[in-house]
């Protein structure tokens, strides 16, 4: 016996082989284990636990587009959104007397054709009851330097040493009023301070070219040190996948979904279908009133509508990704349930079956070593063509709001989409990529799970009813 | 049948019930701490003063509410199974319909025509759709057109009806302006152009759910229908000269019918909490919208009321495809 069973395994595995569909699937289907690979050994997960907190995205923009529309040739080139850290610095250090100057240079090519939306200096300093003085100055690709601040950092409440993290934004009034000193060159606006830096002052565009922001601390103490310092350039575009209204980016989003859809969709899959096997096989197995009564249990479960009993259950019970796999599982196994147990009432009158009955064995060896065996091959296509509807029931769910707050979906981020009104405000972005996934997942399940079931068992569709 | 419906309900009772007082209980405390904090003139000398007057008020209430009874002790149950077939569920915390009424009741009673529209319309234009389709790709089973609606019916069963939506209202809100986002009419019931408006509006939910689910309904009849048509007293009828196209409208489809009701009997509990979804994506002011307002600030008496009253509802419609189904396979009658 098993060994037919094997020799079938391995055809089924042959054939598969010549299914296109069914490559399709697979195909689909590697792609996102590498995505939830890639996830897990690149993406920190810092991010992703930080998903749902605002301050931890400050850095990032706002609604920005993804970075590959950028091309420049349908309009015009929108200004990358730019997040420059101390590593991407030229540091020099020099010490005169008591005085400690630490020059922080960025470098940066500007070749957009709009200006930046704003631009943000952060710095993470250590110092006591001399502040340090801030100097910053750009020089421009026209050879002009512009100072643009000039002012000690804030004074530390404890007046000990102790680390302080700031930020210096472009509509500072300090930068706007230094900034008047230039105003002869044209195209002051105290309100919109990236005009007059990024601007020739002739032409009134853009100046493309090579830009360098210098930072210059000076340090009163011997104890005092500039540990971390950055500077980032407001643009339209960024990243991947664009952001999100709350400064996400999405792409880190749209990566751990993939890792969290698929566990969903497994592991509801495979637990319901397995208590939906062995429910079923019981059922039929034993016969009479085991048999029927199982049955009306199954059909109440068949006649229960499933997402407002799933939103009744996350909103009382919880919402813990965990759980909602849970709720999943209690409405996945009915139908399965109904199909083995139609197949276990004819695997049950076999005369193998009845031979090993007669010799005695136990209704539970029979039903593992007889009956399940049989289903096997029929379990695995029944797996495959249930995980898109988990995978939709969590979207669903999370679409609703009743999602893990603690974890990004591809359903949450639709849901987020869709209460800021990100479709009809053109946010494409935002809106295409997480249902796009959604439906990949589903669509590689389905075609593995069709191509499976026909080869398994050519006639199973005419079964199922 | 009518057996199996007050088992389902006795089992949401049941399923609801715990949960159900909790989240009352839960409300009554929040309520008592609210009431002092808004009485100015009430002081207490200590934390725990204040705590055991809340205590005493809460424990008031419950016994007032009758919740000091588990949900399962007869009396309760009872009244909770007449309180739902009556239909009396409570005052919503929150919203209120255009008369101003609070109750859960009325506000469901003005919502619900809306839901029943849409949703009645595109299963009647899906059905019709889906058959006709279902025919003529059964009638040319191989054909290129059989397998683009194979095809078809895979794609567009993967993909969430909510978020082809969401597609939708991009493509035709925001790139063309030829429907509008919103699909709550502007002009006011009273208005005489109001059923116009509420039809315009409601073009692109309808355009959504058609789309998506009408590939699977022709796929799904396709499917029996081609097991039927193989069948020998076809061939019979065939050979007697009967033309194909009443071979399969009138002997095909009827004899396939019963086992295409019980597919679509577990597609539509896909496609009716679709909708409810589908709703709240275009605000078109059904009880899916309001049930997605409701989950959103938390009003709970809305939230149990509109699943009972669309279990119900999802029930009447299992109850007339089992009729149906009657109709169609006399066999079930003698069973």
């Amino acid at each position: 016996m098993k060994s037919t069973l094997n020799k079938s395994g391995l055809q089924i595995l042959k054939d598969f082989r010549h299914s296109k569909s069914g490559i399709a699937g697979i195909i689909i289907l590697s792609a996102l284990i590498l995505m939830s690979l890639y996830s897990f050994l690149f993406v920190p997960l810092k991010l992703f636990r930080e998903w749902n907190n605002p301050d931890s995205w400050i850095n990032y923009p706002k609604n920005a587009a993804p970075a590959w529309t950028n091309t420049g040739i349908f309009g015009p080139k929108m200004p990358e959104h730019k997040i420059l850290s101390i590593n991407n610095a030229v540091v020099t250090d020099s010490t005169q007397d008591d005085l400690h100057l630490k020059k922080i240079a960025f470098t940066f090519d500007y070749m957009y054709d709009k200006f930046p939306k704003d631009f943000m200096i952060t710095y993470t300093a250590r110092y006591g009851q001399i502040q340090p003085l801030l100097q910053i100055d750009i020089s421009r690709p026209d050879g002009k330097v512009f100072r643009l601040y000039e002012a000690s950092l804030p004074s530390t409440q404890a007046g000990n040493h102790t680390l302080f993290s700031g930020r210096v934004f472009s509509t500072d009034r300090a930068i706007s009023k230094n900034l008047q000193e230039y105003r002869n060159f044209g195209a002051y606006d105290p309100q919109a301070p990236e005009k007059m830096i990024f601007s020739d002052h002739e032409k009134m565009h853009v100046l493309k070219g090579k830009y360098t922001l210098i930072m210059s601390y000076y340090l009163f103490s011997d104890s005092d040190s500039v540990i971390d310092s950055g500077f980032i350039l407001g643009g339209q575009v960024y990243g991947l996948m664009g952001t999100d209204e709350l400064r996400r980016d999405l792409a880190i989003g749209i990566l751990w979904g993939a890792p969290v859809a698929l566990f969903i969709g497994l592991t509801v899959s495979i637990a319901a279908i397995f208590i939906g096997l062995l429910y079923g096989i019981f059922a039929g197995y034993k016969g009479g009133r085991i048999d029927e009564g199982l049955m009306r249990i199954n059909d109440i479960f068949y006649t229960l509508p499933q997402l407002p009993i799933l939103v009744i259950l996350s909103v009382t019970i919880g919402r813990n990704i965990f759980l909602i796999t849970g709720f999943l599982i209690i409405f996945g196994w009915v139908g399965t349930a109904k199909i083995s147990r139609s197949l276990a009432l004819q695997i049950k009158n076999l005369q193998y079956v009845e031979a090993s009955k007669l010799l005695g064995q136990s209704d539970f060896k029979i039903i593992f070593k007889h009956i399940i065996p049989q289903l096997l091959p029929l379990t695995l296509a029944s797996i495959a063509i249930a995980v898109p509807a988990a995978i939709l029931g969590e979207a669903a769910l999370s679409f609703i709001g009743l999602g893990d707050p603690t974890i990004p979906t591809w359903g949450q981020i639709l849901h987020d989409a869709n209460s800021a009104g990100a479709a009809s405000r053109g946010l494409w972005w935002w809106v295409i990529p997480p249902g796009l996934m959604i439906a990949i997942t589903g669509l590689a399940f389905v075609l593995i799970g069709n191509t499976m079931d026909t080869l398994a068992n050519p006639r199973s569709r005419f079964k199922k009813s | 049948m009518l057996i199996v419906m007050l088992a389902t309900l006795v089992l949401t009772i049941g399923l609801l019930g715990p949960t159900m007082d909790k989240i009352l209980i839960n409300s009554i405390k929040v309520g008592a701490v609210d009431s002092i904090n808004q009485r100015a003139g009430q002081s207490f000398n200590s934390i725990e003063e204040r705590q055991n007057y809340i205590d005493s008020q809460v424990q008031m209430q419950i016994k007032n509410l009758g919740l000091d009874e588990p949900w399962y002790s007869p009396k309760r149950f009872t009244n909770t199974v007449i309180k739902v077939i009556t239909l009396d569920l409570g005052k919503s915390n929150f919203f209120t319909n255009d008369a101003g009424s609070a109750s859960v009741r009325d506000i469901i009673v003005e919502k619900m025509p809306k839901t029943i529209l849409l949703f009645t319309t595109s299963t009647i234009i899906v059905t019709i759709i889906g058959i006709y389709l279902g025919a003529f790709v059964a009638s040319k089973a191989g054909s290129i057109w059989d397998r683009l609606n194979s095809a078809f019916a895979v794609f567009s069963g993967s993909f969430p009806t909510w978020w082809v939506g969401m597609l939708m209202i991009f493509a035709f809100a925001f790139t063309y302006h030829i429907f509008p986002a919103r699909a709550t009419p502007l002009s006011s019931p009273s208005d005489k152009f109001y059923f116009l408006d509420l039809v315009y509006h409601m073009i692109l939910p309808l355009i959504t759910i058609i789309l998506v689910s009408f590939g699977s309904w022709a796929y799904i009849v396709r499917y029996f229908l081609v097991g039927v048509l193989n069948e020998d007293y076809i061939s019979a009828k065939k050979a007697a000269g009967i033309p194909q196209k009443k071979i399969i409208y009138s002997h095909g489809l009827k004899n396939a019918a019963p086992p295409i009701i019980t597919v679509v009997l577990l597609s539509l509990t896909g496609s009716f909490g679709g909708a409810i979804i589908v709703e709240s994506v275009f605000d078109w002011p059904g009880m899916g919208k309001l049930y997605y307002d409701a989950i959103n600030v938390f009003d709970i008496p809305i939230i149990v009321g509109v699943t009972y009253v669309s279990t119900l509802i999802f029930l009447i419609t299992v109850f007339i495809t089992d009729i149906l189904y009657a109709y169609f396979d006399p066999r079930v009658k003698v069973g």
